[in-house]
């Protein structure tokens, strides 16, 4: 671990400058994953901006029945939150499928979209890894990648994103707010992390210096739900996950918002099976045919070709519990 | 064995005597010893598997300010023998696998300690390394013997002439495991006078110093090793490891000054032992009755170039099953990998995993009930040995299982029960697990103050020590459990054997037992305040008489999610037959203990070696997985009402290990039930069982 210095900011726009300032700062939430990386030796920042006592902690409603979740809401809260579990519960789940009781109750939900992968090649510094080290190569394809990506990896970097509720928000069409030094914008969750490319250690479209002011929830999906697939019963990252928003219009699929975990560089929106169910009757035929189109594309390593088979079953079964149907 | 001690507070389920201690947080843990101005050590260890070191440039880590050296093998104190390899640390430049420790930073506080080891840097010239074990490996070979003495290879009569109508053969495999402690291995090294005094996480104060002693070049007074409390080991800490001589010799430059070293979580994937991976061929034969006429275990596993450890993979089936035709083998390919060592019964665990299995798919093969088949199977005399068993309870402890968990129920036909989108089947397998007793320990006890203080050098590795030899002296001595005052976990006591092998209780109480019937004998029951009688283990002549052996029957019913192949076990039960219990409360916690770690390690813990790098890439918490609380629903230890009257005076025959064994097969036969697909390959993770 080397040397930092601390600051802890009082507003965002402080955060903001102070960050923006020194391209070798960074902010500081809950820190479930920066001090591990910092311990690792994966970060060496100069400067930690602590942003975790911001007046960001508010869920808020907005008029259109959706929700203004602040960046310094913590899991736990959120997974809480009475309107979090009434009109978003595809949202409760995933941050409760998440992590540990303990690691909620400090985790963020800025915080949770900036996690990095939990690749174990990219946590371990006496290994290459393109994400860690551009250029110094790949050590997961030939070697362990249980957990790697089935969809959108390059042959720079096959690493998943790691949040289960980052996948919830890309089904449910959240929106990021951020500050920067040039004032605020917005991106929206599925356009927020990136696929690998040839730059795999950039996870996101933010540019430095640029806070997570908060996640904005349009509407409400009362009929989500999600479904984390894993060897054990917590504490254990997806080995693939599903999160579902469904509209049934009497025996038809009027419409889905699918998206993947596990499976990805980022939560991946599953456009293809969306669009597969779009109209079509509710039940197994169609589910597993939408969920066929989707991992059409997938192109997994030897050691993650089950993922592709459980995504499909992970998929089926939670649009069958959302539509009420049987096997 | 005569004379078994009357119970009187043995028996009882006595609530921790450190327990108080312990949850307010004043027992003291190794790392957690007082100790005035410490420096702390932060190891350096090797990034390839096999070479040597050709360069250490640590210039930038020594002039941070804060740091007070950094050893290497260029400066560090020399050893004075290299007859225990894997102690030989910091004595050559040679790496003989990844992880090894080649260096250490000592400074004024771990994080300096910890950025410091971060600016050194070493050049390597690297070799080729070998680290995968596999069936058809070149190298392998047959050890002289299996740990700790067994023969390596036994053979009655002639498995290829039986001609068997029934025959199962397979292979099964088990990965590498890792011991995870809650405490991590910590030592606190510290000179003074002349004496090395270590405060060490460790599972025998006197194992450890005679361990050490000799490749220190000390007489073993002058070495005190300290471990009043210990948050685990399973076996990792059962001895010394090469960590312990590295903060002996960073005592030794540190001026006078105490010396703390806690190893890391992923350190001690390289440093403190490990299961060895096996890949064990097993052969069942039978009549279409079931009556076993071959039996066959022949192992493949790995251990380090650095030094052998042999794991007794095959010798329960040994012991277990009757046949006319038997066989069993021990192969061992020398890799480039970390030294293995004990984890939670070494052998029997992963040896019983396959034995059990085949036993499942025997039964499946004749059309009978396993509980039947194997019943139909029991021995009269232990056919290692041809002694008498000094109890055999296996069939009794099947029989009370089969009527509690229900198995009379069950409807043999794999995929013949499901709960929406779970399929749900139900397994038993049976567990054996030697007596031992290992001689050698002493016990002082002196009456001081109205009360009598027991002395002896025994650890509490969170078994309940502090506890259960207190109610065995108080029997001994015929005095209530609050007039006991133990002493135990210092060299400075009489010397004790290690806690391992479930042999810790039995046989420190035994020595107890003697100690106190002398001190009776001496001082009579009123006796003056400094009256003292000590007493060495004595000889127990039933041991060349009878074979003794704890049994146990395990039941587990799972969960297989029919979508994704996830598996959950809500319900275990485990029947025991482990002569006297002394303490009910401890040993269930025990016993449940080992089934929950029998059920992580049917379900989860996998070390991987990564081939191109040669060390455990999940090397933490996140990655391997272990049960979590959640995994862990209805488990049950219960156990037959019985003492042995030829193990020890108490009657007892130890705990700590007859909870793992078997019960990962329980596990795996109640999985191929829910499902019909037979897994042979630990662990069993959902991709084994996803439907297409």
């Amino acid at each position: 671990m080397n040397p930092f210095d601390y600051e802890r900011a009082t507003d965002a726009a402080g955060a903001v400058a102070a960050v923006a300032g020194n391209p070798r700062a960074m902010f500081l939430a809950g820190g479930t994953n920066l001090v591990d990386h910092l311990k690792l030796g994966v970060s060496a920042p100069e400067l930690l901006v602590d942003v975790s006592r911001l007046p960001l902690d508010e869920v808020r409603e907005l008029p259109d029945g959706g929700i203004r979740v602040g960046a310094a809401v913590r899991n736990s809260d959120l997974a809480a939150h009475p309107l979090v579990r009434e009109r978003f519960p595809v949202l409760a789940q995933a941050l409760l499928a998440g992590a540990s009781g303990q690691l909620r109750n400090v985790a963020t939900t800025g915080g949770n979209l900036l996690q990095r992968t939990r690749c174990p090649y990219f946590q371990d510094v006496t290994t290459p890894c393109n994400k860690r080290l551009p250029g110094a190569g790949c050590s997961a394809i030939g070697g362990h990648h249980r957990d790697a990506a089935i969809l959108g990896a390059s042959q720079q970097c096959v690493a998943t994103h790691p949040s289960d509720m980052a996948v919830a928000m890309v089904a449910l069409d959240a929106v990021v707010r951020v500050q920067g030094e040039d004032g605020e914008r917005t991106i929206p969750v599925a356009e927020f992390h990136r696929l690998p490319g040839e730059e795999p250690e950039r996870d996101t479209v933010l540019r430095h210096g640029e806070l997570i002011t908060a996640v904005d929830l349009p509407g409400a999906a009362p009929r989500s739900a999600y479904r984390k697939v894993r060897e054990r019963a917590t504490y254990a990252f997806a080995l693939v996950s599903v999160a579902a928003v469904v509209g049934l219009d009497g025996g038809a699929v009027r419409e889905a918002r699918i998206a993947l975990g596990g499976v990805a560089h980022k939560p991946w929106r599953a456009v293809r099976a969306e669009e597969a169910l779009r109209g079509a009757v509710a039940g197994d035929d169609a589910f597993r045919e939408a969920a066929e189109a989707e991992l059409a594309t997938a192109s997994p390593l030897t050691g993650n070709a089950f993922k592709v088979p459980m995504a499909r079953n992970a998929l089926v079964a939670v649009l069958r519990q959302l539509t009420g149907g049987t096997r | 064995m005569t004379g078994l001690l009357r119970p009187r507070a043995m028996g009882t389920p006595l609530e921790r005597r450190d327990g108080w201690a312990k949850v307010t947080g004043t027992a003291p843990y190794a790392f957690e010893h007082p100790a005035s101005a410490p420096l702390y050590v932060h190891p350096l260890q090797s990034e390839i598997a096999r070479g040597r070191v050709k360069y250490i440039d640590a210039h930038a880590a020594e002039d941070l300010d804060g740091v007070a050296a950094v050893l290497t093998h260029e400066n560090a104190p020399r050893l004075a023998t290299d007859s225990d390899p894997e102690l030989w640390v910091l004595q050559s430049p040679e790496i003989a696998f990844r992880g090894q420790l080649i260096g250490a930073v000592l400074a004024e506080t771990p994080e300096i300690a910890r950025h410091a080891a971060g600016l050194v840097r070493v050049e390597y010239q690297q070799e080729r390394h070998d680290v995968v074990l596999r069936e058809n490996h070149e190298a392998l070979y047959a050890p002289d013997v299996v740990n700790p003495s067994f023969p390596a290879e036994t053979v009655d009569g002639d498995v290829d002439a039986a001609r068997p109508e029934v025959v199962v053969e397979q292979t099964y495999t088990t990965p590498m495991e890792h011991n995870n402690p809650m405490e991590p291995h910590a030592t606190m090294a510290t000179w003074s006078n002349g004496v090395l005094t270590l405060h060490d996480s460790t599972q025998g104060v006197h194992v450890m110093r005679s361990r050490i002693a000799p490749v220190l070049g000390l007489k073993p007074k002058r070495i005190r090793v300290v471990a009043p409390h210990v948050g685990g080991g399973f076996g990792s800490k059962g001895t010394a490891h090469a960590h312990n001589i590295l903060a002996a010799l960073a005592a030794q430059v540190a001026g006078g000054r105490p010396v703390k070293l806690a190893l890391t979580r992923q350190q001690m994937f390289a440093l403190v032992g490990y299961r060895t991976p096996t890949i064990q061929r097993v052969r069942l034969g039978a009549d279409r009755g079931g009556t076993l006429s071959v039996v066959t275990h022949d192992v493949i596993e790995q251990t380090s170039t650095v030094q052998e450890f042999a794991e007794q993979t095959a010798v329960g089936t040994r012991t277990m099953y009757a046949a006319p035709n038997r066989r069993t083998t021990h192969r061992l390919a020398a890799l480039d990998v970390p030294v293995p060592f004990w984890m939670r019964a070494p052998g029997e665990a992963p040896g019983m995993f396959a034995t059990e299995v085949a036993i499942d798919e025997l039964a499946e093969a004749c059309g009978l009930d396993p509980i039947d088949l194997r019943s139909r199977n029991e021995p009269a005399v232990d056919q290692a040995t041809g002694l008498p068993f000094s109890g055999r309870h296996l069939a009794e402890c099947l029989r009370e299982g089969a009527e509690r968990f229900g198995w009379a129920e069950r409807d043999p036909a794999p995929r013949s029960r499901r709960d929406g989108d779970w399929l749900v089947g139900t397994g038993v397998a049976s567990a054996t697990y030697p007596r031992h007793a290992m001689p050698g320990s002493t016990a002082a006890i002196r009456r001081h103050d109205g009360r009598y203080e027991v002395r002896i050098g025994a650890a509490d590795i969170g078994t309940g020590t502090w506890t259960a030899l207190s109610q065995i002296a108080a029997d001994a001595l015929d005095c209530p459990v609050d007039d006991v005052r133990l002493e135990i976990g210092d060299t400075d006591l009489p010397y004790a054997t290690v806690a391992g092998g479930s042999s810790g209780l039995g046989s420190w109480g035994a020595t107890v037992v003697e100690a106190a019937r002398r001190f009776r004998e001496k001082f009579g029951t009123d006796p003056d305040d400094g009256d003292e009688a000590d007493a060495a283990m004595p000889d127990n002549p039933d041991a060349q008489r009878y074979s003794m052996h704890s049994f146990g029957a395990h039941f587990a019913e799972v969960r297989v999610n029919a979508d994704t192949g996830e598996v959950r076990v809500p319900r275990m039960l485990g029947v025991f037959s482990a002569g006297r219990i002394v303490n009910p409360r401890l040993a269930r916690s025990q016993l449940i203990g080992g089934m929950t770690m029998g059920l992580s390690m049917a379900l989860h813990e996998h070390s991987v070696l990564d081939p191109q790098f040669g060390h455990v890439i999940n090397h933490d918490f996140a990655q391997y997985h272990i049960a979590a609380h959640a995994d862990v629903a209805d488990i049950e230890a219960i156990w037959l009402d019985e003492q042995d009257p030829h193990s020890n005076p108490m009657g007892s025959r130890g705990v700590g290990e007859i909870g793992i064994v078997g019960s990962p097969a329980a596990i795996a036969n109640a999985v191929h039930h829910a499902t019909g697909i037979r897994v042979r390959d630990l662990p069993i993770t959902p991709d084994k069982l996803l439907p297409g």
